[in-house]
């Protein structure tokens, strides 16, 4: 990119927001974009990196204030605008696309209408049918009748294209995109990113891509700004920062991604990610950092140049080597005699009653878990793969075919299945800011379990709590606590000390990482596999994440339709696979580019 | 807990409780502070304020401020037992039509359709005039009034509820239903429904006044505020303290319990207020 002689479309210097209550949320983040640029802004929650890119649109959340700095897009400066002008400038010079499409859009507008508000709004003309040229360069102008469609009458994808079109509609320099792809399936967001890259290359837009997802980011950006509480702590070309990560916490990142071509060990990042108002003195990350020293807590780093364009702030970047990191396969292999089948699923149909289509949401699926063996379930949303979970568990009635757990076929529902059979089956739910009962102390979550499955009486159970905190990695003072009170990561650690507080058999992981940081993932992931090889457990991971699989399951069941299209071992799958969905669902995962760790 | 006592510290919390304080006290110990017995006639009828009778007297001569500590008892008593009556047939229906989700649901909640279709005064109405004015009959009329609104509210919070991971893994360890309500669902419902009793009391007490109001409930010569009002309506010019004092007293209540409910809302982060309070004095 010959960046040098142009003027770049965003300059964002030395920006600082604080909390009304004075709390710091930003603090002095400077960067800027080329025109046609696509800049990566990576970071956990809470890390700013939201934050910093609203302020590009001059707006802040309520309870936040910009203290100092400059913000310029297309030459106009943001801050300090009144919002009459702010308006005009939003949408024109500098336009956004959220990560909730189906939030975002007005449910009682049509899709053309919604458009048009844009172009009204800043009186703009665009050709005698703006709206269709507008919905072409999303690629979906081939249906006429589209623009008088509602949002909830188009897929999850197709709402996240109206918002790019609204994006785009009046030719912005630049645009800011707030995890546009984050809720949306694998295949979805490979058609978004594509789009998103003919945008750019076609009209030169500009971007700055906020996202937590380093392989996404390194498929997309040219460059990548890593923010860690409320500071760059790395900024440089997308390359050089994957492939040569010059800050501890970047590279722990990195490690962090599952990558189906380099299965390997996950490490997540240990601690939690710091919050707004707790940052420590010194570097933000030390306290977290393998490789911290006693200079580390005592003055924060300053963003240092380590070769021209790419800048880190770490005190130690010079003496530290990261990229030799261990490299090969840490998964354990599989037991090398043949274990006996402990799940045997025959003939699975199942129904909901409510459904207008004739096909069932799972027909006809048989497959087979054997014991100490952890089988993946892909597919894409609405494949039948959570219904197949919830078969499972007893949740759901099936309305053919048998379930047979250690060679004995066992009712539909949970009631009607003996105790010995619920309590060796367990189930831990996708949204763990849901599984947990709010009302009531992770401690007595955990007890229940202990008390209804395994009768213990009430204080060998209070016993146990400890014991099985402990085996999650959480520290024992968390049983007091609600689950207001925690993380996702944490919740989910709790919800998987209720699951193996039964001392289950079977465990179903029902996308038991989809709703966190992928740093976060890496740690959950590193925590079953820990649990499986120490207790021996089988598991039924359904994901729809790819790289994951390669991680953490041995075999693996690929979904379409409600049918089962691909089976066979993880290695067979992923390196040849034969059925043309499994093809498209390896092509469109977001991997890190080839050589990198 | 003070955490659920958070509401107290806003300004519209802190006066609604106060106020609903003041008169339930004003019922609770009134009739310890009377000056005359309420039904006795201590001077010449309708005569306004003295030193005798600081609020004058009513049409028959009898002590307005007597009759007022006395008469707040029967319309906060009987409207307290009509909405408990209420929610226990409310909650019974909703939480089996919502968690059951079966052929029980739609059954359940046609019948309830159904019943919101009367009209709510007419229906008191028809039933007085068919099992005639009783306490019983009062209490087991309002409650039958509320009870189909109640149960769609916690029909729906249950349904909301019940897809949650909490409650379905309750269910896997194949718990009865029975527990799995009791631990897992009704903790999670109780924060709409706390603001809804409130309104739904509100509600009852209104009902109540208007069918003393009417002549239908409560007989002469109980003291009772709608009673109160009922009866000296026609002589306002001459004693207005007869009609207003009692009047007042109900209108606080009904804003006092607005307020607390309005606060508790805001305080458990929700805009969340059912529009149960329709006007049927009028």
């Amino acid at each position: 990119m010959s960046a040098v002689a142009t003027e770049p479309v965003v300059r964002v210097e030395d920006l600082c927001l604080h909390l009304t209550t004075g709390e710091p949320v930003v603090d002095g983040v400077t960067f800027s974009v080329a025109p046609g640029e696509i800049v990566g802004l990576v970071g956990e929650s809470g890390s700013g990196k939201t934050t910093t890119a609203l302020s590009l649109l001059g707006y802040t959340r309520p309870g936040v204030v910009i203290k100092g700095g400059t913000v310029e897009v297309g030459g106009e400066s943001i801050l300090g605008r009144d919002r009459r002008a702010l308006r005009s400038l939003r949408g024109k010079t500098v336009s956004y696309v959220p990560q909730d499409p189906g939030g975002a859009l007005n449910p009682s507008l049509r899709v053309g209408d919604a458009i048009l508000d844009v172009l009204r709004a800043h009186r703009a003309g665009g050709g005698d049918d703006p709206v269709r040229s507008a919905l072409e360069r999303v690629e979906l102008g081939s249906d006429p009748r589209f623009a008088g469609r509602y949002p909830h009458q188009l897929s999850g994808g197709q709402q996240q294209r109206v918002t790019i079109a609204m994006a785009c509609v009046c030719d912005p320099p630049v645009a800011v995109l707030d995890e546009p792809t984050t809720g949306l399936d694998v295949l979805t967001q490979d058609r978004i990113l594509a789009e998103l890259r003919r945008l750019r290359d076609e009209d030169g837009m500009a971007m700055v891509y906020v996202t937590h997802d380093l392989a996404v980011v390194s498929q997309m950006a040219d460059r990548i700004v890593v923010m860690y509480a409320g500071r760059i702590v790395e900024n440089g070309p997308a390359a050089e920062v994957i492939e040569r990560p010059r800050h501890p916490y970047t590279r722990a990142l990195v490690e962090a991604i599952p990558d189906f071509k380099n299965p390997r060990a996950l490490r997540g990042i240990a601690g939690v990610s710091v919050g707004v108002g707790e940052w420590p003195g010194g570097c933000a990350f030390a306290p977290r950092c393998p490789h911290q020293e006693a200079r580390c807590h005592e003055t924060v780093p300053v963003l240092e140049e380590a070769v021209p364009g790419h800048h880190v702030r770490c005190m130690r970047w010079m003496e530290l080597d990261l990229q030799a990191g261990e490299r090969g396969n840490g998964r354990a292999a599989g037991a090398a005699v043949e274990p006996a089948p402990l799940l045997e699923v025959s003939g699975l149909e199942a129904r909901y009653r409510s459904s207008r289509s004739a096909s069932p949401a799972v027909d006809a699926v048989s497959f087979t878990v054997e014991q100490g063996r952890c089988v993946a379930l892909v597919g894409e949303s609405g494949s039948g793969k959570t219904t197949i979970g919830r078969c499972l568990a007893g949740l759901h009635v099936p309305s053919a075919g048998t379930i047979s757990f250690d060679g004995v076929p066992i009712a539909g529902a949970a009631r009607k299945r003996p105790l010995e059979v619920r309590r060796r089956i367990q189930i831990v739910f996708q949204n763990p800011y849901q599984s947990l009962n709010p009302r009531q102390r992770v401690r007595s979550s955990i007890i229940r379990p202990l008390r209804v499955l395994r009768r213990l009486s009430r204080a060998d159970a209070e016993k146990e709590v400890g014991d099985l905190l402990e085996r999650v990695k959480l520290p024992t003072r968390l049983g007091n606590r609600f689950p207001v009170e925690l993380s996702g990561g944490e919740r989910q650690r709790v919800a998987i000390a209720r699951a193996l507080a039964a001392r289950p058999d079977l465990l179903i992981c029902d996308e038991v990482t989809s709703a966190l940081d992928v740093s976060v993932q890496a740690a959950v992931l590193e925590l079953l596999q820990e649990l499986q090889r120490e207790l021996r457990l089988s598991m039924l991971f359904i994901t729809h994440n790819l790289g994951v699989v390669a991680c953490i399951a041995d075999t693996v069941l690929v979904m379409d339709r409600g049918t089962l299209c691909e089976t066979g071992t993880v290695a067979e799958v992923l390196a040849s696979p034969s059925h043309d969905y499994t093809r498209r669902l390896l092509a469109a995962a977001p991997c890190l580019p080839d050589g990198v760790l | 807990m003070s955490d659920r006592f958070r509401f107290l510290r806003t300004t519209s919390g802190a006066i609604g409780a106060g106020i609903v304080l003041f008169v339930v006290l004003v019922a609770i110990f009134g009739p310890y502070l009377a000056p005359h017995d309420p039904a006795a006639p201590v001077g010449i009828p309708l005569s306004g304020s003295s030193s005798h009778a600081w609020l004058g007297t009513d049409f028959l001569g009898r002590d307005v401020l007597s009759r007022v500590l006395y008469g707040g008892r029967s319309v906060i008593g009987y409207a307290a037992a009509a909405t408990v009556l209420a929610y226990m047939v409310g909650m019974a229906i909703g939480l089996t039509a919502g968690y059951a989700r079966s052929l029980v649901d739609p059954v359940l909640m046609r019948s309830v359709d159904v019943m919101l279709a009367f009209p709510p005064l007419l229906f008191l109405l028809v039933l007085i005039a068919g099992a005639g004015t009783s306490v019983a009959v009062l209490i087991i009329g309002v409650a039958a009034i509320q009870a189909p609104a109640i149960s769609r509210i916690v029909r729906t919070a249950t349904l909301e509820v019940s897809t949650r991971g909490y409650v379905e893994a309750g269910i896997a360890r194949g718990e009865r239903a029975f527990a799995v309500i009791g631990r897992e669902v009704l903790p999670n419902i109780m924060a709409p429904l706390l603001v809804d009793a409130g309104l739904r009391f509100t509600y009852s007490i209104l009902i109540i006044a208007s069918v003393n109001f009417l002549g239908l409930g409560l007989q002469p010569p109980n003291s009772d505020w709608a009673l109160m009002i009922s009866e000296n309506r026609t002589y306002i010019q001459l004693n207005p303290w007869s009609v207003l004092v009692p009047a007042a007293m109900i209108g606080l209540l009904t804003i006092g319990i607005n307020l607390t409910g309005d606060a508790i809302a805001r305080s458990l982060g929700r805009s969340y207020v059912p529009r149960a309070t329709r006007s049927v004095v009028s």
